[in-house]
């Protein structure tokens, strides 16, 4: 167990090298200079230079990548922002609560909505109700999350009025005008919506298939004929064994989507990562984008660390080596 | 009064190419403490009598016709709870693949726990020392340590001794074994039919054998009900069915055996394959592969009726008693010619 963890530190270490030296090459291949931004338009080339070096610019990027290996190293600091000076531990500091509301809420709602489902149509194979979940996860997959999420704020959010379309209240500290663990959750619900509709969809199919496939396993016969009632063999024999891809799966997607989940952020103008990191793309402002590169590669990492883990609690013939 | 007395089972099947008849009017009895084996090819529709005995068919699909008593019940007409009751309790049954027959998250004890506990008010810590008793029974090396393992730590053998363990465990009057002995190699084989024969000494169950192997009937049943087609050809005493047998698919199963002396290239088949049940042949399903076969064969079915000189020995054979009793001897003296 021990050794497990550290193998998946080291392996971590390399694959976050890999992702942040990817990001700082692409963003070098891009033919702009970001100085040319920040300094304005009626610049000279002398000011221009000024702030090329002031912002390292004027360095290769070998140089420019070891100083924000050494900034995130020694002192924990993503850097400044190229056009705020802002630091990007604060600006991502403060856009990751927005999506991690964003997506733990929509987890939860998209599995409350799939496991009963995706369970009653496996139970119940070609009735009324497998029927009409096919037609929702036909829709659900080919929709795009701009399309629902418009669709949502046009109808809840601006014919009924039933929410608010637009904006992020914060969970505990008001830090505008509104705050508090209900008008967050007023405030997310289209997304949360949004997101349940996006993601309910695979999950249904995904949970139908796999526990269709273990109701047909040899130790779900034999539990019955030891005379276990139906709602016993589901839960303890066939629940256990067919949740483990899904539960693969909701880490994956989890960690994928606390990266940013810029579709459903921009419809709904939450300032969460995925508004940050399009915003600093615009600007040319690397280090922001950097940043949100590696909370989500942390994010990743965690959350398929934490898969692992789940996976050998549930599933004794895992051993984590 | 038989223990378990099954009269003109019917399991059809409906599926989307038509209705499967998997089962077509099986009859048999089964005294207590007394061993019955069913014989037959793949697709016999042996696994599926005992499947519907148990209810364990997938109701969605099964339409199933006739009576199963059992001690004055009808399994066929029990509702799903009374059939709970009675299934790992008075009627158990062991699987024929011990690698997938056993929950692989749970541990092995906690998979007899469950079957004790389900049937018996008792506390946790008095079913985990019947379940230890039982796994002692069964033969499982270092049993007190092995309660707490998981199936995967077990070969298929052992595998198959918990099965059997979790069977017993709650003292069965009738056990029903799935061909137990298929997946396991030759020297498990052995060891396992063993055990099950002197398990059944100690614990007093009637036993219902289903098996492809004419040499484990030979050992351990005490009546054979030989099917083919879903329909029972052949039925009778263990030494009677052998030293006389009265249907051509029975020589067919017999002269197929093969022996370790008799220097062949070729080991003897029933020529063709069985036929599909979806569209069963008319009149005896045999015809097509019979070397027998007569007219009246594909025109009527033949019923069951006695053969022979014991009023219990029943075949569903057209051709005269003559000619069987001429073609058996000829069979088993060619079989005693080549043993000797």
């Amino acid at each position: 167990m021990f050794r497990y963890l550290i193998r998946r530190l080291l392996w971590a270490c390399v694959l976050f090298i890999a992702v942040t030296l990817v990001t700082y090459v692409i963003f070098f291949i891009v033919p702009a200079n970001p100085a040319n931004l920040v300094c304005g338009r009626a610049c000279t080339p002398q000011r221009v230079k000024q702030t090329e070096h002031f912002l390292h610019l004027d360095q290769p990027v070998w140089k420019q990548y070891w100083y924000f290996l050494k900034g995130l190293v020694i002192h924990q600091q993503l850097g400044r922002s190229y056009t705020t000076r802002r630091s990007v531990n604060s600006i991502v500091g403060q856009a990751a609560p927005v999506t991690a509301s964003l997506v733990f809420g929509g987890a939860v709602a998209w599995m409350l909505l799939a496991l009963p489902v995706g369970i009653l149509s496996a139970l119940r194979p070609r009735s009324l109700l497998d029927r009409g979940a096919m037609v929702f996860v036909l829709i659900g997959i080919s929709a795009h999350p701009i399309w629902i999420g418009l669709i949502l704020a046009y109808f809840l959010g601006f014919k009924l009025g039933a929410f608010p379309i637009s904006g992020y209240c914060d969970f505990i500290n008001p830090a505008t005008d509104c705050g508090g663990p209900v008008q967050w959750a007023y405030h997310m619900f289209l997304p949360w919506m949004t997101f349940m509709l996006l993601f309910a969809a695979l999950y249904v199919r995904m949970i139908r298939a796999n526990v269709t496939e273990t109701l047909n396993e040899d130790y779900v016969r034999t539990a019955r004929a030891k005379g276990a009632p139906e709602w016993r063999v589901l839960r303890s024999h066939v629940l256990r064994n067919a949740m483990l891809p899904v539960v693969t799966m909701l880490g994956m997607d989890i960690g994928i989507a606390l990266g940013g989940a810029v579709f459903t952020e921009t419809v709904y103008g939450l300032p969460g990562l995925g508004q940050t990191v399009v915003q600093s793309l615009s600007n040319f402002d690397l280090p922001i984008t950097q940043g949100v590169v590696v909370f989500a590669t942390l994010a990743i990492i965690i959350f398929n660390l934490v898969v692992d883990l789940l996976y050998a609690w549930i599933d004794p013939r895992i051993r984590l080596a | 009064m038989a223990l378990l007395e099954v009269h003109d089972l019917k399991t059809h099947f409906r599926t989307d190419d038509g209705i499967v008849k998997a089962v077509d009017g099986v009859s048999f009895s089964i005294e207590k403490g007394q061993t019955l084996g069913i014989v037959g090819e793949s697709g016999s529709g042996k696994t599926v009598t005992c499947l519907s005995i148990m209810g364990l068919n997938p109701k969605r699909n099964t339409i199933s016709s006739g009576t199963a008593m059992f001690k004055d019940m009808d399994l066929l007409s029990m509702n799903s709870r009374q059939l709970r009751q009675v299934r790992g309790n008075e009627i158990a049954m062991i699987f024929q693949d011990p690698m997938t027959s056993l929950n692989p998250v749970h541990k092995i004890g906690s998979q007899l726990v469950e079957a004790i506990l389900l049937h018996r008010d008792v506390s946790t810590k008095t079913a985990k020392a019947r379940a230890l008793e039982l796994l002692k029974a069964v033969g499982i090396p270092r049993a007190e340590r092995g309660i707490d393992d998981y199936p995967r730590q077990f070969s298929g053998g052992m595998r198959q001794r918990v099965m059997i363990a979790m069977a017993l465990v709650n003292d069965p009057d009738l056990l029903i074994a799935d061909e137990p002995t298929t997946a396991l190699d030759v020297t498990t084989q052995a060891q396992i039919l063993n055990l099950m024969v002197r398990l059944q000494q100690d614990f007093g169950s009637a036993i219902i054998f289903i098996t492809h192997d004419l040499g484990v009937i030979a050992e351990a049943a005490d009546e054979v009900l030989v099917m083919y087609a879903a329909r029972v050809v052949e039925r009778g005493n263990v030494d009677i069915l052998f030293s006389r047998p009265q249907h051509p698919y029975t020589w067919g199963l017999l002269g197929s055996l093969p022996r370790l002396d008799a220097d062949v290239e070729r080991l003897v088949q029933i020529q063709g394959t069985p036929p599909s049940l979806l569209n069963p042949p008319k009149g005896c399903r045999f015809h097509p592969r019979c070397p027998y076969v007569m007219n009246i064969c594909k025109q009527e079915y033949p019923e069951l009726r006695v053969g022979g000189d014991d009023p219990n020995h029943l075949n569903a054979c057209h051709l005269d008693q003559e000619t069987k009793d001429r073609e058996a001897a000829k069979l088993l003296a060619g079989m005693m010619a080549e043993a000797s």
